[in-house]
């Protein structure tokens, strides 16, 4: 949490004023019970109304000055607090688009999504509240007692010694219920990552007739989350009554002492009632401070949780001194993208995604990647734009280790067609221009041409600047294939990597993609990935994985005489047609 | 402020109320000790008069009947917050489980066309928000009334003329807080909604991060993120910092209650009528009576928030649910598969047609394959087929009865499903595979799984059938995912089929031995195949070709090629390079 505390740097006026002012307010309260004993002890005995009057006033001239000490206090307060968190959330957005995949794969998307909003929530109150508060309990226990001593040593060493007691209450309290709070919050974490799974799955759900069974799932969940809040919920509420004791304790023997002091004449009637203000002021300011501190327990637990996000460094580094600043035109001849020895396995794996894989691809060629389920086609492409890292062995483009480049010069010659098809919510335009900020209309609109998207965007009413909601829903599983199809395309990526991205095309509008792509005047170097033998059998080589490894590459025909895992696959899509047709 | 809301929410206060009597009476009971120990304490001030003047006895006594009180009151404010603890906490859960009831019964449309981070925002973020504010309001709202009733009536019998004094100034206090508290609400309001509209884009964007980071949109999307974030910052500073203010206001109120008091208090007491024990207890009240104002109002404050999320919420659980099954509506049971669909005419969206006047009938045991170009309402059949969509006009039915006679789960039941988008639950994979048919025994789920071969990647897998996997299954590929789904439907063997693209993410070489046991698994049953790959459906007894929402052409594979029509181009595509 304290790590987090950075953030607060641009607020610093803001984050001392807070709490000055603050002070200012807690110092007129104090003066209080003085002016109230003097009343006692001079204006009543005295019958002295004139004197009586003016002390009056005098209080409310403290309120007034405490009003607008605690206006300013708050202002500063809000100002800090939000601002921080403001930017707390920017910087952790940012962080966590600069996360690599392994890295998502690692902490989950629920998580960081809980990160990013209740977390944040919770410490712009934690910090809010600490700022405005924290400081001032102290200093009005602490302050109470100094006025005390000033009033009856004696006396005042009780002080001394509910202070600590009252201390340890509180904080034993406090430090017993963190780790309770913690695991509260994970128990949120289940419900609401079973929430989404409720709305992501709910065509399965219902299909299954699993309403009511995700419904129990829900309330065990929901329940066990009770449980836990109501246990924390207990311990948190012994504070303010084991205080109210002690405190009440701490009265008694107070006014006993006073009372021997008040019989040896010592002190004054006026001074034993100043002293039983005092420490029923400890009382107020210590309730508050406990509910603060619970405040701010979980707050710091939310604090600590954001902060562990800010600790995942991503394991993709940059280059500190990248050997090259972009991905420079490829002279033809020379090989573009090159697997030397690439090998890949997973953080937590055991095994080898992908084994020692060796072959080139040339400017402009087409390579087809094909294999089974799980054979690592899409681990291969991930590999370009350095999604992944190679474990070991080297990946390089233009003869550069892709390590070397700058990962957004990498990814900006790279098009990339994702296995699932996901657009954001925004226009058709705002979806394009994802690789190309300032894209013309006609270049969108030849890139919709060429994923054969443009006759269905050309009937929209609103043709580019139709809306698209959130994920694309309101586009159907081939339109929206397409769509993320031809964003790719926009900019004239030399290099375009289509993740089986063609499998909820239909043949016809599959083959026309194909033929668009191979009639490019710059033909980008292309690599496709699928499992029809349909969609690269075109390809001027293809590479056919099995299980990680390159069990054959060639062109469909050279294949087809040589490999058995080709031929497999092909006869597994063609044969029967040959015969049923 | 929504009067429906409060109402609302104490309806779901309802089946507590003996907890809430209890909370009550012991708040009641235990302000009335806290009030009566300074009264005791007061009177042993009394007894220190001065030098050799202190009645010991006296004190003595008073002391310790104040620290008998003061323990008593202490015990009770303890077991109220355990009761308010439980109140509130189990109102959430009510409130969440409700809405987790209610997520079941929504219409798909509604689902397809709002946010998930929205809703999921309102189920977790607001209803937290509500608990705290609930909370609060319990713990400090009902003992600061008391309190308030509770010093009035001490103060009355300690000297009724400066009583007076306190209960004319403190409605001030009250005045402060109400107008604070109405002017914040918007506010709180306008927070809330931004802070969804927040939830929004974070859902959405580092639920696709690995798309954003593939095209670089990263700096873009920190601006789309900034954009909310800087309005959501002024907003929030806002509502933060107004609502902030009712506390030093009510304070300042309260400081003039209680120089009033005091200047009320040592005039009376120079006229006798009070003595110093009693001033110096009549202050201390004055500063209690004050206290529960500056918590009800900042009480105020909160619940002001607590109710803005509590009609987030109610508005999610307003919205209407799917039209219940039939009150007479029959279980569809001994089903044949005779499915017909008379004139149905379907659309998303009133502005844009889709399907108009629809006519099929399929018989038992048929096997029908829809084809057609992307964007044709193939997915759309299937919606309708499963009930996930009511039709505009015409109407569906199963063996001759209108599925809206049926009810909803029956007719699911008589469906296995397989679609595209694979989607598995969090938990092992044999409570993935056991979805259709919970009382599967072991070999059951492994002979399914051996005829739609997953079993061999799941006996890799390092706990086998009970490896556990996270939500949406992400440590599978989308083809093993695929599988499991497929499993899952051959575990239960339902009379009708639905296979929506059921092989799309798996390779070839696997969908061939699958199909095996596909052939095997439709045979006798009525089974809707939509795919791209017609390999898949040569053989289906009947082919419908969608275009545009109307089936332009049906047939036989054979019958379809003769014909030289749409199919038949569709197939050469497809196959064009085949014969090289």
């Amino acid at each position: 949490m304290f790590k987090l505390l950075r953030f607060l740097k641009s607020y610093r006026k803001e984050s001392i004023l807070a709490p000055l002012f603050k002070l200012l307010e807690a110092l007129l309260e104090l003066l209080v019970p003085l002016v109230v004993a003097a009343v006692i002890d001079h204006g009543i005995p005295d019958a002295d109304k004139g004197y009586i009057v003016r002390m009056c006033l005098l209080l409310v001239l403290f309120g007034l000055l405490g009003l607008s000490c605690s206006v300013c206090a708050q202002f500063f307060a809000a100002k800090a607090a939000v601002g921080f968190t403001a930017k707390v959330r920017h910087a952790l957005f940012s962080h966590i688009q600069s996360l690599s995949y392994t890295e998502l794969d690692d902490i989950g998307t629920s998580t960081l999504i809980t990160r990013m909003t209740s977390d944040m929530n919770q410490i712009q109150n934690g910090v809010n509240l600490t700022l405005r508060l924290l400081m001032r309990s102290p200093f009005v226990v602490f302050g109470a007692m100094i006025m005390a001593f000033t009033i009856d040593a004696k006396t005042a060493l009780l002080f001394v010694l509910v202070i600590p007691v009252l201390s340890l209450i509180v904080f034993g309290i406090m430090l017993f219920s963190i780790p309770l709070y913690r695991r509260v919050q994970l128990r949120l974490d289940q419900v609401l990552s079973l929430t989404r799974q409720n709305l992501t799955g709910v065509r399965v759900i219902r299909a299954f007739c699993k309403e009511d069974e995700q419904k129990e799932q829900f309330a065990r969940k929901n329940n066990a989350m009770t449980a836990e809040q109501k246990y924390v919920g207990r311990i948190s509420a012994l504070m303010n009554p084991l205080t109210y004791i002690v405190i009440n304790l701490g009265i008694i023997g107070l006014i006993y002492t006073g009372a021997l002091r008040v019989d040896a004449g010592i002190i004054t009637q006026g001074a034993v009632v100043a002293l039983y203000n005092y420490m029923s002021q400890i009382l107020v300011e210590l309730v508050k401070l406990a509910n603060l501190i619970i405040n701010i327990t979980k707050s710091i637990a939310c604090g600590n949780r954001v902060q562990s996000v800010f600790e995942t460094a991503s394991s993709l580094k940059a280059p500190e001194r990248p050997v090259r600043e972009t991905v420079p035109d490829c002279p033809a001849g020379s090989p573009y993208v090159e697997f030397d020895h690439a090998t890949l396995r997973y953080r937590n794996a055991s095994a080898d995604m992908l084994h020692d894989l060796c072959f080139a691809a040339a400017p402009g060629e087409t390579i087809g990647v094909i294999g089974g389920t799980g054979s690592g086609k899409s681990s291969l492409v991930s590999l370009i734009p350095r999604f992944y890292d190679v474990t070991s062995g080297a990946v390089r483009l233009c003869g550069t280790d892709v390590r070397d480049y700058p990962p957004g010069a990498l990814r900006q010659a790279v098009g990339v067609v994702p296995q699932r098809a996901v657009l954001f919510s925004g226009t058709i335009r705002s979806n394009l221009c994802f690789r190309k900020e300032n894209a013309g209309d006609e270049e969108l609109w030849e890139a919709l041409r060429l994923a054969q998207a443009e006759e269905f965007v050309r009937r929209l009413p609103k043709g580019l600047d139709s809306p698209v909601s959130q994920g694309g829903k309101n586009f159907s599983g081939g339109q929206r294939q397409r769509l993320t199809i031809a964003r790719a395309l926009v900019g004239n990526p030399p290099l375009l990597i289509l993740d089986d991205s063609a499998s909820a095309l239909d043949y016809a509008t599959d083959a026309a993609l194909r033929k668009a792509l191979a009639g490019l005047p710059q033909k980008p170097c292309c690599f496709l990935v699928s499992q029809r033998t349909a969609s690269l059998m075109h390809a001027d080589r293809i590479l056919v994985l099995d299980d990680g490894r390159i069990v054959g590459q060639g062109t469909h025909k050279e294949l087809l005489a040589s490999c058995e895992v080709y031929r497999e696959i092909y006869d597994s899509q063609f044969k029967k047609e040959v015969n049923a047709g | 402020m929504k009067k429906g809301t409060v109402k609302r929410v104490l309806a779901y206060l309802g089946s507590y109320r003996i907890y809430l009597a209890l909370s009550l009476l012991l708040a009641a009971v235990s302000v009335a000790f806290t009030l009566y120990v300074p009264i005791r304490i007061g009177r042993a001030i009394d007894a220190v008069v001065g030098k050799g003047a202190v009645d010991f006895s006296a004190l003595l006594r008073h002391l310790a009947v104040a620290g008998a009180f003061a323990l008593a009151a202490a015990l009770l404010q303890w077991i109220m917050s355990v009761i308010n603890n439980k109140i509130t906490y189990e109102v959430v859960r009510d409130i969440r489980s409700d809405a987790m009831t209610h997520i079941q019964e929504l219409p798909l449309s509604y689902l397809d066309s709002h946010a998930y981070g929205d809703i999921v925002s309102r189920v977790i973020a607001d209803v937290d928000q509500f608990a705290d504010g609930l909370l609060m309001g319990f713990t400090n709202f009902f003992t600061g009334v008391v309190t308030i009733l509770g010093t009035l009536l001490f103060m009355l019998l300690l000297h009724p003329t400066i009583t007076l004094v306190v209960v004319l100034l403190t409605p001030l206090s009250l005045f402060v807080a109400r107008f604070i508290a109405k002017h914040t609400y918007q506010m709180f309001r306008l927070q809330s909604s931004t802070r969804g509209e927040q939830t929004a884009i974070i859902e959405e964007m580092i639920g696709n991060q690995r798309v954003v980071q593939a095209f670089s949109h990263e700096e873009k999307a920190l601006e789309a993120f900034d954009e909310v974030n800087d309005r959501l910052a002024a907003c929030s500073l806002q509502a933060t910092f107004y609502s902030s203010l009712t506390n030093p206001t009510t304070r300042f109120v309260n400081s003039t209650v209680y120089a009033a008091v005091a200047l009320a208090g040592a005039f009376a007491a120079i006229g006798g009528s009070i003595t110093v024990g009693g001033l110096s207890c009549f202050l201390s009240y004055a500063g209690q009576y004050a206290k529960p104002f500056n918590e009800i109002s900042g009480v105020i404050t909160e619940l002001q928030n607590a109710l803005a999320c509590a009609a987030r919420m109610f508005d999610f659980l307003d919205s209407a649910p799917q039209t219940p099954d039939a009150p007479d509506a029959q279980r569809l049971q001994n089903v044949k598969g005779n499915v017909t669909l008379s004139h149905v005419s379907f659309s998303y969206r009133p502005d844009q047609k889709l399907i108009e006047d629809l006519n099929l009938q399929v018989k038992a045991g048929n096997r029908i394959a829809i084809v057609g170009p992307t964007g044709c309402g193939k997915t759309t059949l299937i919606n309708l087929l499963m009930r996930f969509y009511d039709t505009t006009k015409g109407s569906v039915s199963v063996d001759g009865c209108d599925v809206r006679q049926v009810t909803r789960a029956s007719l699911r039941q008589n469906y296995g499903m397989v679609l595209q988008e694979t989607w598995l639950m969090e938990g092992t994979i044999r409570e993935n595979i056991v979805m259709g048919k919970p009382d599967a025994t072991d070999e059951e789920i492994i002979a399914a799984a051996k005829a739609s071969h997953a079993h061999s990647f799941i006996k890799r897998l390092p706990q086998g059938y009970d490896t556990l996997l996270s939500e949406n299954g992400d440590e599978l590929s989308q083809g093993q995912k695929q599988l499991l789904c497929i499993t899952r439907v051959m575990l239960c063997l339902p009379p009708m089929l639905i296979l929506d693209e059921a092989t799309s993410s798996i390779d070839t070489r696997t969908e061939l031995k699958i199909q095996d046991a596909f052939s095997r698994m439709m045979k006798g049953r009525t089974s809707f195949i939509v795919a791209h790959r017609l390999s898949t459906i040569c053989d289906a007894d009947r082919i419908l070709v969608m275009k545009d929402g109307n089936i332009i052409e049906q047939g036989t594979h054979r019958e379809l090629l003769e014909q030289k029509g749409f199919y038949y181009h569709l197939y050469e595509s497809q196959f064009a390079s085949a014969g090289e």
